[in-house]
Parts: structure tokens; C-alpha cells; sequence
């Protein structure tokens, strides 16, 4: 097995072709950097991953006299890497036996520190303003290696800001290291070349093409793969410091993609979501659409409250109230017909939802009939990178999917299970009542009722306020993918596990509760439980029976079949 | 015995760069004669055994650059002409392109018949106007005398040579830049390896060759290799890794002397001899202080400087050839352009100018030497305003020590040109910025030159 040596620490690196960076991150050791990205192109430019490499050969180590950049040095079996942080190594390892005269990782870490002082020379110090500080690389570095006196007195070059570059992304141009990862970015991801590199020598600055914006629908990227503050999401800017954020992992629910991010939080309310790196979904990146696209589960116009109708007007009703009416309507309607009884599970609902609610309708009749909520679809499939007249290029490096929601798989994988097929929403025909269980960030368009009689017997569990609540009978609040924890299941089949990020308002049943509740199943609904009944219904998700997993939200788990 | 230029013979005679010119005096003959009888491989066999070592600056041995190609490429192979002669003080390839273009020109298709390349692309810089359009005129005589295009002369041979202007930017001179240039894109050195041999031009093997390289290559073709080793200064036996200095070299010599011009002498002459003899000494009556060996980016010879072991001799006395500027600290000979500066300059001056164009060229991709070259402006610029401080001194030196190709922290070899002249300058003329930093006058010159803005 060929094994590369990292601060004398044996790796095994397998067959993979990796890089000191990498084959320094499985041994468990950060090598700093900046300009390299695994999903960019390498260009050892910032100069921050520089480490000492040597090969060895016979119990012999034979050191190369010069620092090289890890970024683009390739390991093979025999490497010897040395890092600025040899001196953190694991004692416990047998130290290899270096040239007599040589000290591990001086070279490196006095490289290292040259370069910070370097990017330091001309970077603003105003940190206590910078939306970056706190998760901020150069500060990250600088307390690491960096000295705590700048040796350079005199003036830094202060170059204008670019609030100019796009309407969603700000340019702090001082405080910009040149990296060059967003230039790269939109050349060899978006491929829309937006971005490019102007100037020479110290008095370069990123900047865009006159009259040629960065707008492209993955612009949102750059803010995320800047190193530093100088690319900001206005979006985002002075909302937050990034400290008082609480970060959990999600899933977007924007697409049929099912990207995973990060989404942070701050009591209870979202502030931004962010790209989690997860090669199995979407890769390191997400679209602008979900990058932003958050924004509903903070809106003031949300239902949140239970309401019933009497008299054609909506009335406050609370739910310990509500239920017992609600029940009885639904049992009648059952007796009378159960076939004419539907509930409508839509696209957005967890695997754990849509399993609970199903379990509940069919405990009140065998005959009650599921039906899958409208799917939205815009347009058809997005594909990047672009080449110059906007025509997608192959291999496909992200996509954008036209089915705009994160879990039709999922849903109809229930629906089939309960019913061995799935029914359209537009083909429910007669029926005497409906539960439509929703949580539809766009509220749900008049078209999508076209060809549908809804029935007086209309309860509806939903975000905002459509057609389809003005003729609710019981209008229930529902949750946002933010407020639950569940499983969604993307494009193709792939399940992951997420944990909730927010609290939903006070009086918010989420629908896994009140699934629970109609069926009389007592107590606090917990997913993960649900979780446990759906790994042993569907042997596709076994996986995500292990409490691990689950709890942590990370689950990753390939569905073979759906 | 006064030496009888060869590169240069064609100076000065009667309409020299018309091909009918060139013809009468035997110009093309060896060319012909190479297409109908000899092998590629035996060209470059020759180049390699003459030890002729590329004239561009870094003194690599050309015949072992094409030995780098890889062998049965299904081609196409490129070969580029580096005329992006950037280096002040510099302007060898210019007295070559402009006064005698054919010599260049059956030097490239010399080349490209010995590596099989196709198609040459000769990069010149923009501000050479004569030289682009003398050689463009040459190109087309050659292309009209069927010396040039398809199948030349029947051999089954295809040439073409383009000629390619760049915009002005110093880094396109650096061969991997000089590559992107060529391109289209931001001549951003790329990392090696690849090297271009493997992976040059349009992702294809390429050789970077210089324009007085192609013109020795012509003079061994037609000469031989004894003639062209009969030049020059054998290899140090000590050094298993000196390739030796061979054959005639085109020396320019600038700054404060009464004759700036360019000679060709055969390798190895004094610093001494070239300022006194062929640059008719130093002007104004006035005596050498700091010598710049070979462009700017090679550092200075301190006149005064005493050689250690050598009695009597100076920095002064030191050999131009591959070797010598090495021995006293500098990078290396380079383009063999010495710049005289007289005891009446001031050093602090004579760095502020060498900072302010290496951090005006820096193409500005890796942090040490963007973030280096700036950083040493400003501080020059403030001794001389008369506001250093002492360890001003130290920081430029450390600055320039750390970055560069040598300690391993940059991409390409501009940013070790950058710091050598600011290393060399500090450390062999110490006493005088001490005396600046500590006199506190304020430079004449500190108005003239004012800090560059972006390019």
C-alpha cells in the first residue's frame, strides 16, 4: 500500500492522486492555503501551502533543499512531507530519520509566515467592520503564524470598493489577496467569465468587464469561496456577526438537486445558508435561487396560527379546540365514503411526514385514498458551465433542476408503498373531503387547482395564503424545511438526513406532529422514531436506522432502487 | 588579435536585411544544403555538441532543450521566438532583428527542421516597431523566394513563422508567459512541471528559444562545432555540472559610458575591458562605481570591491561568461547587458529605479513578489525622501532574500530579478544608504518618478 509520511506520520493513500494538501488532511493536519480549491483548477499562486517534501528511500530521508507549494506537489508511496506545524505533531510517532543538519518544518513555517506578512502589506485592518471576521482565513492564519507587529510603515494601498460588481455581491477591493478563486470559479464552473483579474504588481484588483456584471445563477458561490471578506453577499452584509450564528446542516429545498448546506441561524431566525461540500448531492457548490432563496420561513405574511372557518371568515382557533371538530368531520366523511376521502402529501414533505400522515389516513380507513401534492416545474434543467453563447458544456458541473422540490421522490416512494401507485393531485376527482398537507414556499398557484372540485371538507396545512387556504375549512400553519428535521430524497435517490435549524412560531404544529395527532398516536412526534419504522419498511433507507448518523443530520446514504 | 564579429559582420554593409543581400553572402546556402542531405536529428546532435547555451539570460543548453521533446510526437510541434527583450539596458535581439533578420530567420528554420516543428511563432515586443517591420518584410521575401510554406525546396519540409506582437508587459518574456501571451490570455507564468517541452503552446510541445540563439545556431550550421568552441571559456573541471561558455556573445553596454553600443566579443571579456576598450570609458571623466553585469535583474559588481585570492583585481576584473557574475553574488550573466553607473549616482537612487520598474512588472500572481516588489518600492521610495530608518535596510534584505524561484516561493524567476539587484545593491554599498539614512537629504531625483499606478 503506497504511504506517504506526514510529520513522520504514516497515511495510506491508497490509489488516490492526491497533493500534499490532501494526503496532509487524512494524516489530520491543516496545511494552510488559500488559493487552492479541490474543485478548481491549480494555479500555487497565494503561496500559503508551501511545505518541505523529501523522499524515503532505504530508512534514509533525502529532503529537497527548497520549500515547494503542497498544492501542486503530487505525493507518491515514500513522500516525506513536512508542514509548518511540525511542531504539533504526534509524539507518540517514532520521529523518520532526518539529515542530521536538517529542522523540520524551519523553512516551512518561516515561508509561511513571509507570505502572511506578505498579504498582510496591503490588507485594511478593519476587522471589528469586516462581515468576514471570525471565520476569516487570513485572520485564522495571521494568529497562527503571523507576527503581531506589521513591519511596514508606510502607506497601504487603498484601492476603491466594487458595490458596482453585481447586484447581489459586493467588492471590498482592499481587502482582497488575489487568490483569484472567484476569477476561477466563473471560468471553470459558471463559465459565464464574468470575473477577471486587472492591474499588475500590488495595484491588482479583481474586477468585472465594463457594463458586464457578475450576474449568473451561481454567483452566490464567490462570496463562499472568497478566503477573506472581500467578496460579500449583500444579502448578508451587516445583518450578522458570524459568531452569534448557530450552523446546522441542512438540505436546500429549492430543487430536485437536494444541495446540502449549512444554515445558519440566529434565534430562531434564518440569516444565510451556505454550501456544505458533499460530493454524493451537488458538490461544493449551490445556486443563487437557494442560496437566497430563504427567505419565505422569515416572512411576516406566514400562517401562524390555527384558523377555522365559520361563516365564510377565518377565526382563531386553538388547536386543543380544533382537533376533536376537526377529527369527527374527517371520521364522518370516512363512514359515509372513505374512498372520497383524500389526503394530498406534497413534494416538500419530509420521507418521515409523508410516511407519518400516510399511516394516519390509512389507520382511519383502509379505503382512504393518498394523492401526491402538485410538483412545481420551471423551465427544464439547468446545466453549468456555459460556454461563451450560454450553451451548457459537458460534463455537467452543477445543475440547476427544473422540479422545484426537494423530495417528490420521497413521497411518491410512500405513496407507492401505501397504495402501490401514485395519484396526481389534478387527479383526485370526487371527494367528499381533502387534507392537503402543504408547505409550499410559493404559495400554490390557482393553475395547479385547475381541474380539481374541492370538497367543503378542505383542511389545509400550509405556509402562505393561496387559492387553495381561501377555501379551507381548517387552516393549519406549517413548517418550513428549516423548522423539522427529516429525510428528503433528491433527483436520484439519494437520502440525506437533516436536522432542524430554527424553531417555528409559537403556535406551529409541524406536520409531523399533527399527523400523529389525527391518528391519536399521543406525545411529542420525533422524526427519528418515524426514521426507525421507515429503515425497516424500506430496506433502500436501513441506514437510517442508526441513531448516528440521524442525530448528527449528515446522513449519506445511496438508494440503489426508487 | 582584434575579434572579427561574425553575428554582427553584416552590420553596416550595404542593404542588409533584403534576402538577395543575404544570399550574396552565402546566406540560406547551409539551409538548402541541411534540407537535401542531413537528418533532424543530426542538427540538433551538432547544436547539442557545440555547447551552445541559450542567449536569453538563464543559459540553458539549448541542444539538451530540444532533447526534452518528446521523441515520435505525432505533432503539431511549436517553436516560439522570445523577442519580448524586456530587460532594461538590454537591446542585443534588436541590433540582430533589425539589422540582420535573415541570419534569425534561417536560424528558426534551422531549428524547427531539427525539432520538426512546423510552425515558429516569433513573440516580439511591442515597442519594437523597426524590428517587426523589417522582419515582416523578411518573412515575406522568404515566403516569395519559397524558403518559407509548403514543402520547401522539395523536401517534404513545412514552415511557417508568425510573427506575433505583444502588448509590452516584462513577464511576457518569461517563456511559460510568454506562452499565455501568445494565447490570448494574461501572461501569468504557468507552474512547472509541465514544462513546455512536454506541454507548451495550445497544450502542445513546445521550445522557447531566444532570437541570438537562433542566430548562433545559423553561425554553428554554417561554421561547425569547432569553430564555435573555439570561442569562449572551456568547463570549470572542478564543476561537473558547468556546461562551459562557447562561441561569440553580443555584449550592450549602457548607463553612464561615452560609447553605449553593442559589440560581439568572443565569451569571457572583463567587465574592465568592456567598459574601457569597446565602450570608450566611463563619461564625463568621471570613474565606474556599481556595474549591473547583465540586466538589471542580475544585481551589481561593486568596482572597488576587491576579488578574494586574485591580487590587485576587483569586481571590476571579473569575466563575462556564464559563470563569472556568479562568483561575485550575481544572479548570472543574463543578457550580457552591463549598465555603468559613475561614482556620482546615488545608489539609493539607482534602487528606487530598479524597484519601481520590478514592482511596476511584477505580473502580480504570487504573493511574495507581488506583495515583495511593492513593498520594496515604497521603502525605497522613502529613503529617498530622506525618511529611512536603518533596518529599512534589513526588511529589503530579507524581502528580497525569501522570494523567488531559488527559496522556492514563487512561480517564476522574476521575483529572484527582482531581489538580487536590491540584495546586491544593499549589502555591497551598505556604508553609502547608511549615510543617506542617516544624512536625511533628500534625494535630487525624488520628484522626477512618480509611483505607477496600475498598468
Amino acid at each position: 500500500m503506497p504511504t506517504v509520511f506526514v510529520n513522520d506520520k504514516p497515511v495510506e493513500i491508497g490509489t488516490r492522486k492526491l497533493n500534499c494538501v490532501q494526503a496532509a488532511e487524512l494524516a489530520g493536519t491543516e496545511v494552510p492555503h488559500y488559493c487552492w480549491h479541490p474543485e478548481l483548477s491549480v494555479v500555487a499562486s497565494c503561496r500559503m501551502c508551501l511545505v518541505e517534501v523529501g523522499e524515503l528511500k532505504d530508512g534514509k530521508v533525502t529532503m529537497q533543499p527548497k520549500v515547494v507549494p503542497g498544492c501542486q506537489t503530487p505525493v507518491k508511496d515514500g513522500t516525506v512531507i513536512v508542514t509548518g506545524d511540525y511542531a504539533k505533531r504526534d509524539q507518540n510517532v517514532a520521529p523518520l530519520s532526518y539529515d542530521a543538519n536538517y529542522k523540520p518544518a524551519d523553512r516551512a513555517k518561516k515561508s509561511q509566515a513571509d507570505t502572511l506578512e506578505g498579504l498582510l502589506i496591503n490588507h485594511p485592518l478593519d476587522c471589528p467592520v469586516c462581515d468576514k471576521a471570525g471565520e476569516c482565513k487570513l485572520q485564522d492564519y495571521s494568529y497562527q503564524f503571523g507576527r503581531s507587529e506589521s513591519r511596514m510603515i508606510d502607506v497601504k494601498n487603498t484601492p476603491a470598493n466594487k458595490p458596482g460588481l453585481s447586484s447581489k455581491i459586493t467588492l471590498f477591493t482592499d481587502r482582497c489577496i488575489l487568490c483569484t478563486r472567484c476569477v476561477r470559479f466563473t471560468r471553470e464552473i459558471s463559465g459565464t467569465a464574468e470575473l477577471l483579474v486587472v492591474g499588475r504588481g500590488h495595484h491588482e484588483e479583481i474586477d468585472v468587464f465594463p457594463g458586464r456584471p457578475l450576474e449568473n445563477k451561481l454567483s452566490g458561490n464567490v462570496v463562499d469561496l472568497c478566503p477573506v471578506g472581500a467578496l460579500g453577499s449583500k444579502d448578508f452584509l451587516y445583518t450578522q456577526r458570524v459568531w452569534y450564528l448557530k450552523t446546522t446542516d441542512n438540505v436546500c429545498s429549492g430543487c430536485s438537486t437536494g444541495c446540502s448546506v449549512h444554515t445558519d441561524t440566529n434565534k430562531d431566525i434564518v440569516y444565510r445558508l451556505r454550501a456544505r461540500p458533499n460530493p454524493d448531492a451537488q458538490g461544493h457548490f449551490i445556486c443563487d435561487e437557494g442560496r437566497w432563496g430563504y427567505h419565505f420561513t422569515n416572512s411576516p405574511d406566514r400562517f401562524t396560527k390555527p384558523l377555522t372557518k365559520t361563516d365564510g371568515k377565518f377565526s382563531h382557533t386553538p388547536y386543543a379546540e380544533m382537533f376533536p371538530k376537526l377529527k369527527a368531520d374527517i371520521v364522518a366523511a370516512v363512514k359515509a365514503d372513505a374512498a372520497s376521502v383524500v389526503v394530498v402529501l406534497s413534494p416538500f414533505l419530509t420521507v418521515e411526514e409523508a410516511f407519518q400522515w400516510a399511516t394516519a389516513a390509512k389507520s382511519w380507513d383502509k379505503g382512504v385514498r393518498l394523492a401526491l401534492g402538485p410538483v412545481p416545474m420551471v423551465g427544464v434543467d439547468d446545466s453549468y458551465p456555459k460556454d461563451v453563447k450560454g450553451n451548457p458544456v459537458a460534463p455537467a458541473k452543477f445543475v440547476i433542476r427544473a422540479e422545484k422540490c426537494p423530495n417528490r421522490l420521497g413521497v411518491e416512494m410512500v405513496l407507492q408503498h401505501f397504495q402501490g401507485s401514485v395519484t396526481p393531485f389534478a387527479g383526485i376527482g370526487a371527494t367528499t373531503a381533502v387534507v392537503f398537507v402543504g408547505g409550499y414556499p410559493e404559495p400554490v398557484t390557482a393553475e395547479a387547482l385547475t381541474g380539481v372540485v374541492l370538497p367543503d371538507l378542505l383542511v389545509v396545512q400550509d405556509l402562505f395564503t393561496s387559492p387553495l387556504a381561501k377555501a379551507a375549512k381548517y387552516l393549519l400553519p406549517g413548517t418550513s424545511n428549516f423548522e423539522k428535521d427529516g429525510t428528503f430524497l433528491n433527483h436520484a435517490g439519494y437520502a440525506q438526513t437533516f436536522a432542524r435549524a430554527a424553531n417555528p412560531p409559537k403556535e406551529v404544529r409541524s406536520e409531523l406532529q399533527v399527523a400523529c395527532d389525527l391518528a391519536g398516536k399521543r406525545g411529542l412526534a420525533q422524526a427519528s422514531a418515524v426514521r426507525k419504522d421507515l429503515a425497516k419498511t424500506f430496506p433502500a433507507l436501513a441506514a437510517l436506522a442508526e441513531p448516528k448518523a440521524a442525530a448528527k443530520g449528515a446522513a449519506r446514504l445511496e438508494l440503489q432502487t426508487v | 588579435m582584434p575579434y572579427e564579429p561574425v553575428l554582427l559582420a553584416r552590420v553596416g554593409t550595404p542593404n542588409p536585411a533584403s534576402v538577395e543581400a543575404y544570399r550574396a553572402d552565402g546566406g540560406y546556402a547551409v539551409f538548402e544544403r541541411v534540407l537535401a542531405e542531413v537528418k533532424p536529428l543530426e542538427v540538433v546532435t551538432r547544436v547539442k555538441d557545440s555547447g551552445l547555451r541559450g542567449r536569453g539570460g538563464a543559459g540553458f543548453p539549448t541542444g539538451l532543450k530540444w532533447t526534452f521533446l518528446p521523441k515520435d510526437h505525432p505533432g503539431p510541434i511549436y517553436m516560439c521566438i522570445n523577442a519580448d527583450e524586456s530587460e532594461p539596458c538590454t537591446y542585443n535581439n534588436r541590433i540582430l532583428m533589425e539589422k540582420d533578420p535573415h541570419q534569425v530567420l534561417e536560424g528558426i528554420m534551422l531549428s524547427c527542421f531539427a525539432v520538426k516543428s512546423e510552425c515558429a511563432y516569433f513573440y516580439l515586443r511591442y515597442e519594437y516597431g523597426d524590428a517587426y517591420r523589417t522582419l515582416l518584410a523578411a518573412v515575406n521575401e522568404c515566403y516569395a523566394a519559397g524558403l518559407l510554406g509548403k514543402n520547401i525546396r522539395n523536401s517534404g519540409f513545412n514552415l511557417d513563422i508568425v510573427l506575433h506582437r505583444g502588448a509590452g508587459a516584462y513577464i511576457c518574456g518569461e517563456e511559460t508567459g510568454l506562452i499565455e501571451s501568445l494565447e490570448g490570455k494574461r501572461a501569468w507564468p504557468r507552474i512547472k512541471p509541465p514544462f513546455p517541452a512536454i506541454e507548451g503552446a495550445f497544450r502542445k510541445p513546445t521550445i522557447v528559444n531566444n532570437v541570438e540563439t537562433m542566430a548562433c545556431v545559423t553561425q554553428i550550421m554554417r561554421h561547425g562545432i569547432d569553430w564555435f568552441k573555439s570561442f569562449g571559456i572551456a568547463p570549470d573541471p572542478k564543476n561537473p555540472r558547468d556546461a562551459g561558455s562557447y562561441g561569440p556573445k553580443l555584449y550592450t553596454i549602457a548607463g553612464h559610458v561615452n560609447e553605449p553600443r553593442c559589440v560581439e566579443l568572443p565569451m569571457g571579456v572583463t567587465i574592465r575591458d568592456l567598459v574601457e576598450k569597446h565602450g570608450g570609458g566611463v563619461w564625463k571623466g568621471r570613474k565606474a562605481k556599481a556595474i549591473n553585469p547583465g540586466g538589471l535583474s542580475m544585481g551589481f559588481a561593486d568596482v572597488n570591491a576587491p576579488l578574494k585570492g586574485e591580487d590587485g583585481k576587483t569586481e571590476y576584473d571579473i569575466p563575462l561568461d556564464f559563470n563569472g557574475p556568479g562568483k561575485i553574488g550575481c544572479l548570472g550573466l543574463g543578457t550580457a547587458a552591463i549598465t555603468v553607473i559613475d561614482d556620482q549616482t546615488s545608489m539609493v537612487d539607482v534602487l528606487h529605479n530598479v524597484c519601481q520598474f520590478f514592482s511596476h512588472e511584477s505580473c502580480g500572481q504570487c504573493t511574495p513578489c507581488r506583495e515583495g516588489t511593492g513593498w520594496m518600492l515604497k521603502i525605497t521610495d522613502r529613503l529617498r525622501r530622506g525618511q529611512g530608518r536603518r533596518e529599512d535596510l534589513d526588511i529589503l534584505i530579507d524581502v528580497s532574500d525569501r522570494m523567488g524561484i531559488m527559496p522556492g516561493t514563487t512561480i517564476c524567476g522574476l521575483a529572484d530579478g527582482a531581489g538580487w539587484p536590491v540584495k546586491t545593491a544593499i549589502r555591497k554599498f551598505r556604508a553609502e544608504f547608511e549615510a543617506a539614512i542617516k544624512d536625511g537629504t533628500r534625494s535630487r531625483h525624488a520628484k522626477s518618478l512618480d509611483l505607477v499606478g496600475a498598468h
